[in-house]
């Protein structure tokens, strides 16, 4: 459920290009992900496989899982462990004409009590001597949530995305991108299952629980930076920054740096680190003073004041193997990230012993990896 | 809507001063390092949409993480 519309947000892109001029390489990826943190375990594989005809038409086809096994702090605080399946589709085609793409992709997100569907169209352009690679698309969502054990309850939400991406040569060393994105949404934008804290004189620990309450609209805009930089001994580093801020208060800023070495033809390497920070949504409260206390409640740990740092490597092995013949070259790819979350007013309702609204803050670290193969054809 | 229209007018900015001639600055032959697969925004698109989806689940903030592909505008 939690998942599902981070994933129909990340994902509706998959298949298309930045780069106009020219379509995507045939290649075929297979990975397998893994995330543990928090007391949740998901993980699954991803496939995509890219196909190129006749240099202007090019389709690809992606099917992602996520097999969620889930006992977070939000879970454990106010309901039981349980575990869940999610399900992706998506295809996309491409039709390069001159120096114009132009693009269209489907997919369909699929789990027991939420189904999403989301359809993109985008058109990329090189102009200004290739030096300039500019992409306009847009995006319309469609969920239906429900809820587990309620036949009663079924509502929806309607997505729509606006976004342009630049990507600019700035010297024969450097290249420079920007991105800004508008994402508006309306309709059930809550989890049916998360539920808020309030005191509660009346009750043993001093709080109780009640569902929380979001507003029916959500509208975000977020603009980034980026520059690349190609180093003299053959390595390249980036940074990247992210303003982000919503119709709920939100402001979040986003950096990255990262640092890619290639060793002889085989091996390349990549560190990174990441950090991110937020303000909390208006109506969020780790403890509200009352039941009912507003119109909107929320104490969803993503819409509290919080950051996040991630330390990430990578390392992948390009060869060819003379037994596939069918492939022009093929790597092994490993990643793995160091994630540590930290919230500055979500506490942990779990812990005993203490006066409601004292309780420690709430932190926990994750680990992830990307495991995949890529072979072109 | 109005943060699309704003998008859009850039567009036909950017397309407008298309018309006339921009000789680029950096030729073709000097695109050597730019070209290099260590320079692409995104080598591998399935991996780093997988991370996109991992940090959105978890953070307030989404969007505007860059196109996936890679590419540097040179042929």
């Amino acid at each position: 459920m939690q998942l599902t519309r981070a994933a129909v947000v990340a994902l509706a892109l998959l298949p298309l290009p930045a780069a106009a001029a020219v379509l995507p390489e045939d290649r075929a990826d297979l990975l397998y992900h893994y995330y543990d943190g928090g007391g949740v375990t998901i993980d699954g594989p991803s496939v995509l496989v890219r196909k190129k005809f006749a240099e202007k038409y090019g389709v690809s086809a992606n099917y992602y899982v996520d097999m969620v096994s889930s006992a977070s702090i939000d879970v454990i605080t106010t309901a039981s462990p349980y575990t869940e399946t999610r399900t992706q589709y998506g295809v996309g085609f491409e039709y390069l004409r001159n120096k114009v793409t132009y693009s269209a992709a489907f997919s369909n997100s699929s789990e027991n009590d939420y189904e999403a569907d989301t359809a993109t169209l985008a058109i990329s352009q090189d102009m200004f001597g290739d030096l300039t690679s500019v992409s306009l698309f847009f995006t319309r969502g469609w969920d239906d949530v429900t809820r587990r054990g309620d036949a009663t309850f079924a509502d929806e939400i309607d997505r729509r995305i606006y976004g342009v991406d630049i990507s600019q040569v700035a010297t024969k060393n450097m290249v420079l991108g920007l991105s800004y994105e508008t994402i508006t949404e309306e309709g059930f934008l809550n989890n049916p299952y998360r539920q808020v804290r309030y005191l509660d004189p009346d009750a043993a620990r001093g709080f109780s629980f009640e569902p929380e309450r979001y507003p029916r609209t959500r509208t975000g805009n977020a603009l980034s930076l980026r520059a690349r930089y190609f180093l003299p001994y053959r390595a390249a580093i980036q940074g990247d920054y992210r303003f982000y801020t919503d119709t709920w208060d939100i402001l979040a800023h986003t950096a990255e740096v990262s640092y890619t070495h290639p060793l002889d033809e085989e091996w390349t390497f990549d560190v990174r680190y990441r950090y991110y920070t937020q303000d909390a949504a208006e109506f969020y409260s780790d403890l509200f003073p009352r039941s009912d206390f507003q119109n909107f409640l929320a104490r969803d740990k993503e819409l509290s004041t919080m950051t996040s740092h991630t330390l990430g490597f990578g390392v992948a092995y390009e060869f060819k193997s003379p037994r596939i013949t069918f492939l022009k070259r093929s790597s092994l790819n490993l990643r793995y990230d160091r994630m540590r979350f930290e919230y500055d007013d979500f506490r942990d309702a779990t812990a005993t012993g203490f006066a409601p609204g004292t309780e420690p803050f709430y932190s926990f670290d994750a680990d992830v990896i990307r495991f995949f193969f890529s072979g072109w054809f | 809507m109005k943060a699309a229209r704003i998008a859009a007018l850039l567009l036909f900015a950017a397309a407008a001063c298309g018309c006339s001639r921009v000789e680029p600055w950096v030729k073709p032959y000097e695109r050597e390092n730019i070209a290099d697969p260590i320079m692409a925004w995104d080598r591998d698109p399935v991996s780093s949409s997988y991370m996109r989806h991992v940090y959105e689940a978890r953070e307030g903030a989404r969007g505007a993480l860059g196109a996936s592909g890679g590419g540097c505008g040179c042929n």
